[in-house]
């Protein structure tokens, strides 16, 4: 049976007063290697049936949510009764919300009955040739090579006994390379997000990587402290996507984010950067494209069950400096007093009107600075004011009258990134980047290098 | 109680798992395949959330599939799929050997196995008593309610979670030698009480209740007091807030298992894996200063400590009969008398190296996914007939004692880190003098662990946890335990995380 015929029948089976049916076709390729040869490898392929049966009472609107994979088709009313069961025994559910219609139905059909599509070990069959090439030279050159390359394609067919029918296509993918002296005393990273390996210069990836390596044949040590700092984009990726990850409206309108304003209420309107800066999602932006509605395959803070299928479109959720927007679902946003919901999207761009600096012209204007290139382990120190800590990675650089002149210590930070954009002092030109830390997740991000004062170097870490 | 055999997922053992496995190990053979291990699961999952006593989840998730890996001419192939028929079984083992001829382009390093026994066919089931997932869901967010209701009762708490994660893990194995079925039990129920005062500050007090390899019985009093915990937790939080902000600086600190675990987990857990200290993960969850040329050399902690890996530990959430390449569960040291004595292994890297045999710990967290080296439960042990906590407080004339997790980061070779926690007492003279807030440790592992100069005795061990340790691209979570006594550590660097955030 196809994804598209499943879904079809779970509706039908369904006996509830309303119910979603989501199947998602999902395989995947990937090949990873360290020290000059390949560790692990593997493809796979799954199929995912989730059912969401609405029960509605007088005394409330229950939920069952039932996710199986590997459905036959001969266990589809299995997994529509086992939702509907759930419904049936729960309490009422606090999201409860009409479930979109037909009325949603027109941008998303398009495609609805072509068949879906799978990746497979094919895709990176030249990447691995070329991978094979870069890795002897480097074995030669006295380099060693590790990283990761994943493909992936999920598709996602979505129904609704209210007459919706939307599928979205997503193609996914990422390749990431660290290189590191034969003694692993010197370390630089790269990564690039991709949607089909097409695009791919592996040796380009890794002649930037040997740059760098040269950059760390002098070492500086420095002590702690707050310095000028320039992060490449995909270090600005990582702390925004923790931004956005912590700016939900439910837990910004209960007062328990940095975005909560004293007394209730959400801090929606208040400047954040001197610098008009804006931070945003859209399903449509170019090369980072998502899904354009919503797919839940379960309720949380700001996602709702009941919301699935509903359209997304552009959001800023900081306009010009100023916060505009908190990622929220009908119920969130209602609870938070604000207009209209604004789902979280799965991409996320940060850009400064009018900006071109690249890194390059960033290192030519500094006097004295670190040049970071990646940051790890991201953890929340503090909420009230989205403290966060972590490390440098891969490389960190002193900058001098406009020049890289050697590698210095890693650090553990100290940041928020609330504070972070107060203390601005450049925001260079936006393009996509692969987030270090946050890639298992988000890979669709465009991002500039940004330079900012005083970023707090907590202590010395002798990782190297 | 019943035979344990009897008790595994009758539907899982009903599927043709012999055939399935013949049809995969049959194929790859016949295609050239040196070596090939089957593996066909099925993972059952019950998430519950509740946000102020209403329901915000209930989501129950039903994940099966079958694997195969391989190794045609010394390189590893791997595929999997959940079609659980035998022409999709033949068909992986096709799709294994053709990754590793993709694969053998960057492969350099001939892939061997260090030898295990066989162990024909063999069962192995957790220890629990009540299936959380054969319990009806209403009667498990009703005592969600009730607990939630508590904690609101209370003037000082503003909101409270709730959740509740189950998991079912069902597992076969076979390589032609060793034909395991498996099935393990693990829960994790957590609250969280917030406050949040009238200009603007907030703050919140979690349960330390940690997750198990236990039944429903977990809920209902075996193993963790959910009434006395529920009881004081919002008095701690009322205290927390109006506690003093803490001075920066060097102190003493006595540390409970409940936080210490994942210190261990962090600094210790993760650097003895000799994957790791190998540099497979080099570029994503990092490497390890405990390097193999520090076996038998490395003080790495006091000489009080003996640390230990298994997969043994009754409840341990790690503990499994067989891993994923039919290695029968060990316990074995990882740091004895404060010197590094171990490493966590798999059959690949026990040959390289020269370990003779593998410990056990190669796992994957799905079907979907190849085994890796993944972490034992590593534990720390008490010191027979050692002080009680309030005995480790009383050595103490000005330091803080540290309850239950929160935030944690340490770098990529595992040297730096940084902890805070949820409760934080200042210790006078000996006795706990109110709580203290804005405070984290930061520290260097092998300094850190050289500080300890005292260990708790049994009465104050406690096995700690978390469900999902990630590691490994594509990423894998696996659930591991830590066990630990009360410790005292002596000169131990303290931030001021408020003044840390100040700009």
């Amino acid at each position: 049976m196809t994804p598209q015929e499943t879904v079809e029948r779970a509706l039908a089976a369904s006996g509830s007063d309303d119910c979603v049916a989501i199947a998602d076709e999902k395989s995947t390729a990937n090949l990873r290697w360290a020290g000059n040869t390949l560790t692990t490898n593997g493809v796979s392929s799954s199929r995912q049936l989730t059912v969401i049966a609405v029960a509605r009472r007088a005394d409330g609107v229950r939920v069952g949510v039932v996710s199986r994979a590997g459905v036959r088709d001969d266990q589809i009313d299995d997994v529509v009764r086992a939702a509907e069961d759930a419904a049936a025994g729960a309490p009422p559910a606090e999201d409860a919300a009409e479930i979109p219609g037909a009325d949603n139905h027109r941008p998303f059909v398009g495609n609805w009955d072509s068949p879906s599509g799978a990746t497979d070990i094919s895709v990176l069959r030249d990447f691995a040739t070329a991978l094979g090439e870069i890795m002897r030279g480097a074995q030669t050159s006295g380099r060693k090579l590790y990283g990761f390359a994943e493909h992936q394609l999920t598709s996602t067919f979505l129904g609704t006994s209210a007459g919706l029918r939307a599928r979205h296509d997503q193609p996914a993918g990422r390749v990431e390379l660290n290189a590191k002296s034969a003694d692993l005393a010197r370390s630089a990273w790269t990564g690039a997000a991709t949607r089909d390996f097409a695009d791919v210069d592996i040796a380009a990836l890794d002649a930037g990587l040997a740059e760098r390596l040269d950059w760390a044949k002098r070492t500086v040590s420095l002590e702690p402290g707050r310095y000028e700092t320039l992060l490449p984009p995909t270090a600005v990726a990582d702390l925004l996507i923790y931004l956005y990850w912590s700016a939900g409206a439910k837990e910004t309108a209960e007062g328990r984010t940095v975005f909560s304003k004293p007394g209730g209420g959400t801090r929606i309107g208040e400047r954040l950067s001197p610098l008009p800066v804006t931070l945003a999602s859209d399903p449509a932006a170019p090369g980072l494209g998502c899904a354009p509605f919503v797919i839940a395959h379960a309720s949380g803070d700001d996602l709702s069950v009941f919301d699935n299928g509903l359209p997304l479109s552009r959001t800023e959720w900081i306009r010009a400096g100023e916060l505009s927007a908190l990622p929220s679902s009908r119920y969130s946003a209602r609870l938070a007093g604000l207009p209209a919901m604004t789902p979280e999207i799965d991409n996320l761009t940060f850009s400064a009107a009018e900006s071109a600096g690249t890194l390059e012209s960033m290192i030519a204007s500094t006097r004295r600075g670190l040049l970071v290139t990646c940051l790890w382990y991201i953890r929340e120190v503090d909420p009230q004011t989205l403290l966060l800590t972590g490390l440098t990675r891969d490389g960190v650089y002193l900058v001098e009258n406009g020049e890289v002149t050697g590698a210095v210590n890693n650090f553990r930070f100290n940041e928020s990134p609330v504070g972070m954009l107060g203390r601005l002092g450049e925001v260079g030109a936006t393009g996509p980047t692969l987030p270090r830390e946050w890639g298992d997740y988000f890979t669709r991000a465009a991002m500039p290098p940004i330079r900012v004062d005083g970023f707090n170097m907590s202590s010395v870490s002798q990782a190297s | 109680m019943d035979d344990p055999v009897s008790r595994i997922d009758s539907e899982f053992t009903s599927l043709p798992l012999r055939e399935l496995a013949d049809a995969a190990l049959t194929q790859a053979k016949a295609l050239g395949a040196q070596h090939a291990d089957f593996r066909l699961e099925r993972i059952r999952q019950q998430q519950l959330k509740l946000s102020d006593t209403s329901l915000q989840r209930l989501f129950d998730a039903d994940d099966s599939g079958l694997a195969l890996r391989v190794i045609v001419d010394g390189t590893w192939g791997f595929a999997s799929t959940v079609d659980l028929t035998p022409e999709a079984a033949a068909k992986a083992a096709r799709q294994a050997v053709e990754v590793a001829n993709v694969a053998a382009a960057v492969n350099t390093e001939p892939i061997e196995l260090a030898p295990e026994p066989g162990y024909g066919d063999v069962t192995w089931v957790s220890s629990y008593e009540i299936d959380p997932l054969e319990v009806p869901a209403a009667d498990k967010i009703a005592l969600l309610t009730e607990w939630s209701r508590q904690l609101l009762a209370h003037n000082a708490v503003s909101h409270v979670d709730a959740s509740l994660d189950q998991v079912r893990e069902c597992k076969f194995y076979s390589d032609g030698s060793t034909t395991a079925i498996q099935q393990r039990v693990r829960i994790h129920p957590w609250l969280t009480a917030v406050a949040v005062t009238d200009d603007g500050l907030f703050d919140t007090m979690r349960t330390l209740a940690p997750p198990a390899g236990r039944g429903y019985e977990y809920l209902t009093g075996a193993g963790w007091d959910f009434a006395a915990e529920l009881a004081e937790l919002p008095e701690l939080l009322v205290a927390k807030l109006s506690a003093p902000s803490v001075k920066a600086g060097r102190y003493d600190l006595v540390i409970d298992p409940t936080n210490l675990w994942l210190t261990i987990h962090e600094s210790i857990g993760h650097a003895t894996e000799l994957d790791r200290a190998l540099g497979y993960e080099a570029a994503y969850a990092g490497t390890s200063f405990a390097t193999l040329d520090k076996l038998n050399q490395l003080q790495y902690g006091s000489p009080v400590m003996h640390v230990t890996g298994d997969r043994t530990a009754e409840h341990g959430l790690a503990t499994m009969g067989y891993d994923d390449e039919g290695v029968a569960g060990q316990s074995w040291d990882l740091i004895t008398d404060g010197v590094l004595t171990g490493y966590q292994l798999d059959r690949r890297m026990a040959l390289l190296n020269g370990f003779g045999r593998s410990n056990g710990c190669a796992f994957a967290d799905s079907p979907s996914h190849m085994p890796l080296q993944r972490m034992a439960n590593v534990s720390l042990h008490a010191a027979a007939g050692g002080p009680s906590t309030a005995g480790l407080i009383a050595g103490v004339q000005d330091g803080i004692y540290i309850a239950g997790d929160k935030s944690w980061s340490i770098d990529m070779q595992r040297y730096n880190f940084q902890f805070t926690g949820q409760r934080f007492f200042k210790i006078t003279n000996g006795r706990l003098d109110g709580q203290l807030r804005d405070v984290a440790y930061q520290a260097t592992t092998t300094d850190f662990w050289n500080s300890v100069e005292a260990l708790g005795g049994p009465q104050t061990y406690l096995l700690g946890g978390a469900f999902n340790c990630g590691k490994g691209q594509p990423g894998q979570i696996a659930p591991v335990s830590h066990g630990c006594p009360a410790v005292l550590l002596r000169g131990i660097r303290i931030l001021n995380t408020a003044e840390e955030g100040a700009a």
